[in-house]
């Protein structure tokens, strides 16, 4: 009898070595607090820095963080933030926000971090994908002209599954 | 511990690829090193972000800025990328011999 179906050879597939695929990250940013802001942009630029791929998807109010508007006007959360050491009926003052979120912005400079926008332009120059959730953007009714040029484009959920396959998804 | 042999000469290195001893560094041990991280051909650019980067470890025992690096550069972060495809973290300062930088911007 003669073979007529072929075997595959395992012994020789098994023998070379696979290179891993490219590690990739893929940030969910969905809170549009200054504080909150930080995590995801910080995390994507050390991905970029060190030749590892980086995507960041921008929902809810984390589309804040890329909205012309509101990209400079982020504030801490005084309210409903217990980590703050203030109580919250001080919080809930008018201008306390704007004072905290002063000082933040203030310490954060003497330490050479970058500002909000400053990230999103070395996040472009590393050429991290950043993309605008659409049914957020619905529901907030923002349109494309609405948000900062940085942005790569505008996903579905959907779509996000396409775009994220492979890497490592964190949520903030 | 890994080693590479650069230029004819064997190196210890981490895991990543840099060098465990900066003292060793030298412009051959760069351009071995280029290989390394898939850079062809090292241009004056590229020349001028290794020397930036080795001239403040050798001062200050620790990696400047991005921001830092661009400013005293005079080279955008984009052509940063371009030079160093595997980041300015991991490319560029393997290429100046010094450990990976540890801090977070």
């Amino acid at each position: 009898m003669t073979a007529t179906t072929a075997t595959p050879n395992h012994s020789q597939s098994a023998s070379v070595p696979s290179r891993p695929p490219p590690r990739r990250i893929c940030l969910i940013c969905s809170k549009g607090t200054l504080d909150m802001a930080y995590p995801g942009l910080v995390l994507a630029n050390a991905a970029r820095m060190n030749g590892i791929g980086a995507m960041i998807f921008f929902t809810f109010w984390g589309l804040d963080l890329i909205t012309k508007k509101k990209v400079d006007r982020l504030r801490v959360a005084t309210v409903g933030n217990p980590s703050l050491p203030i109580p919250t009926w001080l919080g809930a003052i008018p201008g306390v926000a704007a004072f905290v979120t002063r000082q933040m912005k203030r310490g954060m400079a003497k330490l050479d971090i970058p500002t909000i926008p400053e990230f999103l332009e070395m996040l472009e120059a590393g050429s991290c994908e950043m993309y605008a959730c659409k049914m957020a953007m619905d529901m907030l009714k923002l349109t494309p002209a609405d948000l900062v040029p940085q942005v790569t484009g505008v996903l579905t959920a959907m779509e996000f599954m396409d775009k994220s396959e492979g890497a490592q998804i964190i949520f903030i | 511990m890994p080693a590479i042999t650069l230029a004819g000469k064997q190196f210890d290195v981490d895991e990543n690829g840099f060098l465990q001893d900066p003292a060793q560094w030298s412009d051959e041990v760069a351009l071995g090193l280029a290989q390394t991280e898939g850079i062809e051909k090292l241009t004056d650019e590229h020349w001028k972000v290794v020397r930036y980067l080795r001239e403040y470890y050798m001062k200050f025992h620790v990696a400047p800025s991005i921001r830092m690096l661009c400013k005293q550069t005079g080279l955008p972060l984009k052509q940063i990328y371009q030079l160093f495809p595997s980041g300015p973290a991991k490319g560029a300062c393997k290429l100046a011999g010094m450990p990976k930088p540890t801090g977070c911007v």
